[in-house]
């Protein structure tokens, strides 16, 4: 094992793991259990808001998998990463605080409570709860697996150990701290990447010998790797653009990231958080992005592309400083593992248990059972993490599109659009998922473009129509939910 | 509209203040992209022998992706101290626990 780089890592684990801990101290003194385990009890300021939306979003494949493809593709990448500065700032600002003040009319503490407030339908909750358990389990397992493969590649030690190290640290600080041990863990991982990213591409852009000596290098090797279009000239304008529903806009449909729009304190802790958020956004993307192309020209000729982050810190840094950096994607995959363990467990809780099993359970069962189910939840992933099953890996692919296909609209039109009602929003979740799947799995590179441009416009249509066909319908449900969002 | 008008009621006039915020930040995204759109594929498209360099950088990229960054975060700064208001967003007229 290579002591001064473990060294670092091994550390940062352990404040990790102490800050979570720390943090659970207040699920003691809480009177409203619910809402301190699954949201923090909505006291989450600006800088941590900032954070724990940021390191939610960015996982594995913004320090692992981008660069790889970056080192690959040129700046063709770099300019598709960059979309992601308009996460910084949109999901804040269109949800904004309607989202905030309806979250607290409707005493919301998941999406899916937001969701049922709004469409007072069953079917709604099951059908959105289960978009979310499918997909998110999947995710947090790939994730798990990018976790237990780098600190094997690290540290030497076997697979499975490594999984077990790194599994277990979040697990238990999930579970015993909830939403606020994940928040304040998230800030801190937020700074490792934010400084990790800043090391890593200075250390590279100094052995690289300057930003102009590298992009001559660059031109050398292959000229189409300074363009925006990559070496082959494969990537187009129109698929490029396309990300933009992906990764830039289309993230306001993410459960994991919405639920966050709802935690913070007051108007203030939201201006602060879109002015940070934007900045640790933009660095982190365009810094790990960015050395990723650079390491071709310092050391070309990797063929694993997610071999390129660690072969790079390794070479240009001393190994303490690697340590430091690989530090950074651990935190990534950490920050947004443990968002979403907990948001499977509130779906299964507070979405589907309270809500149509036992919805007359006292706290203390409550209480109980919520830590439960985040260990259960936890272990089982863990557990299918050893030997990842090929539908999880597959499914895990969909995941991003398919929720933000099912989500997008019932979340944004819900509250803008007085006309949208259930039917139209199961319209729009159904035809968003089902979409998603069938072109991602047969035509995933129609009109090339990403595959969730269509969905997204299918399941807009379907709201849409849908909930004017139906305006008949259930009128006197409708005017209630329209007095309960709208009114004074 | 109509059938929901019946009985007139008061819209929450938090929601003009909170309506047009978002509208400002999907003003800002529509800016945001056209910068990013138009420096990359504007500059980008030319041949690779006539591109200029800034700070090292292609042309297209530095004014696309390093700038078009700080723009958009300066951007977002003037919006929050200017346009965004500092609103309430508790119910200050409802208790804990009340449902309707």
């Amino acid at each position: 094992m290579n002591w001064s780089v473990a060294l670092p890592m091994i550390v940062f684990l352990i404040v990790i793991f102490i800050a979570g801990a720390y943090a659970a101290r207040h699920m003691k003194g809480t009177d409203n259990f619910l809402q301190e385990y699954f949201l923090g009890s909505r006291q989450l300021g600006g800088f941590i808001l900032a954070m724990t939306m940021v390191t939610t979003y960015g996982s594995a494949s913004s320090f692992i998998g981008g660069p790889g493809v970056a080192y690959n593709v040129g700046l063709g990448w770099v300019l598709l990463a960059m979309i992601q500065v308009v996460t910084g700032y949109f999901v804040l600002m269109v949800l904004g605080k309607k989202f905030a003040i309806i979250a607290r009319k409707t005493q919301s503490v998941t999406l899916i409570d937001f969701l049922k407030a709004r469409y007072n339908s069953k079917w709604v909750v099951i059908l959105s709860a289960l978009t979310i358990i499918i997909f998110l389990f999947s995710s947090m397992a790939s994730q798990w697996v990018g976790g237990g493969r780098l600190i094997e590649s690290l540290t030497g030690l076997s697979y499975t150990a490594s999984l077990f190290i790194f599994a277990v640290s979040v697990l238990v600080y999930v579970t015993i701290g909830g939403f606020r041990a994940v928040a304040v863990t998230d800030t801190i991982q937020g700074i490792v990447m934010f400084v990790g990213t800043l090391t890593i591409l200075i250390g590279t852009i100094v052995a690289g010998g300057g930003v102009s000596h590298i992009i001559s290098e660059l031109k050398s090797i292959d000229p189409g790797l300074i363009t925006p279009y990559g070496p082959h000239h494969q990537y187009s304008a129109s698929y490029i653009t396309s990300f933009w529903l992906l990764v830039g806009v289309g993230v306001v449909g993410l459960p994991q990231v919405t639920v966050r729009a709802m935690s913070y304190r007051n108007s203030q802790s939201m201006h602060r958080a879109v002015i940070i958020g934007t900045i640790v956004v933009g660095v982190i993307m365009l810094g790990m992005h960015l050395s990723g192309v650079f390491a071709r020209a310092v050391m070309p000729g990797i063929k694993i592309g997610d071999q390129v982050m660690p072969m790079l810190a390794m070479k240009v840094l001393p190994p303490w400083l690697a340590g430091v950096v690989l530090a950074a994607p651990m935190a990534a995959i950490m920050s947004t593992v443990n968002a979403l363990l907990l948001l499977v467990s509130s779906s299964l809780v507070k979405d589907i248990y309270l809500n149509y099993i036992q919805p007359k359970a006292s706290e203390q069962k409550v209480r109980r059972l919520s830590m439960w189910v985040t260990a259960v939840v936890g272990i089982i992933v863990l557990v299918m993490s050893i030997h990842p099953p090929h539908l999880l890996i597959w499914l895990n692919l969909f995941a991003f599109g398919g929720l933000e296909a099912a989500f997008i609209w019932p979340i944004v039109l819900g509250l803008y659009w007085k006309k949208g009602n259930t039917y139209g929003a199961l319209a729009s979740i159904i035809s968003g998922v089902m979409s998603y799947t069938v072109i991602q799995k047969f035509w995933p590179d129609l009109l090339h473009m990403n595959p969730v441009v269509l969905p997204i416009i299918f399941s807009l249509a379907a709201y849409v129509f849908v909930s004017l066909a139906t305006l008949h319908l259930k009128q006197e449900q409708q005017e209630l939910v329209i007095r309960k969002f709208w009114g004074a | 509209m109509q059938q929901f008008n019946r009985k007139p009621f008061k819209e929450d006039p938090r929601y003009k203040i909170a309506n047009r915020e978002a509208l400002f930040g999907v003003i800002l995204a529509l800016i945001n992209f056209i910068w990013w759109y138009g420096f990359a594929y504007g500059l980008g498209s030319k041949p690779v022998e006539s591109f200029h360099y800034i700070l090292g950088f292609p042309a297209w990229f530095f004014y696309s992706c390093i700038l078009g960054f700080v723009v958009v975060t300066v951007l977002v700064i003037i919006l929050v101290k200017f346009i965004f208001k500092d609103i309430p967003l508790d119910n200050e007229t409802k208790k804990v626990g009340d449902d309707e």
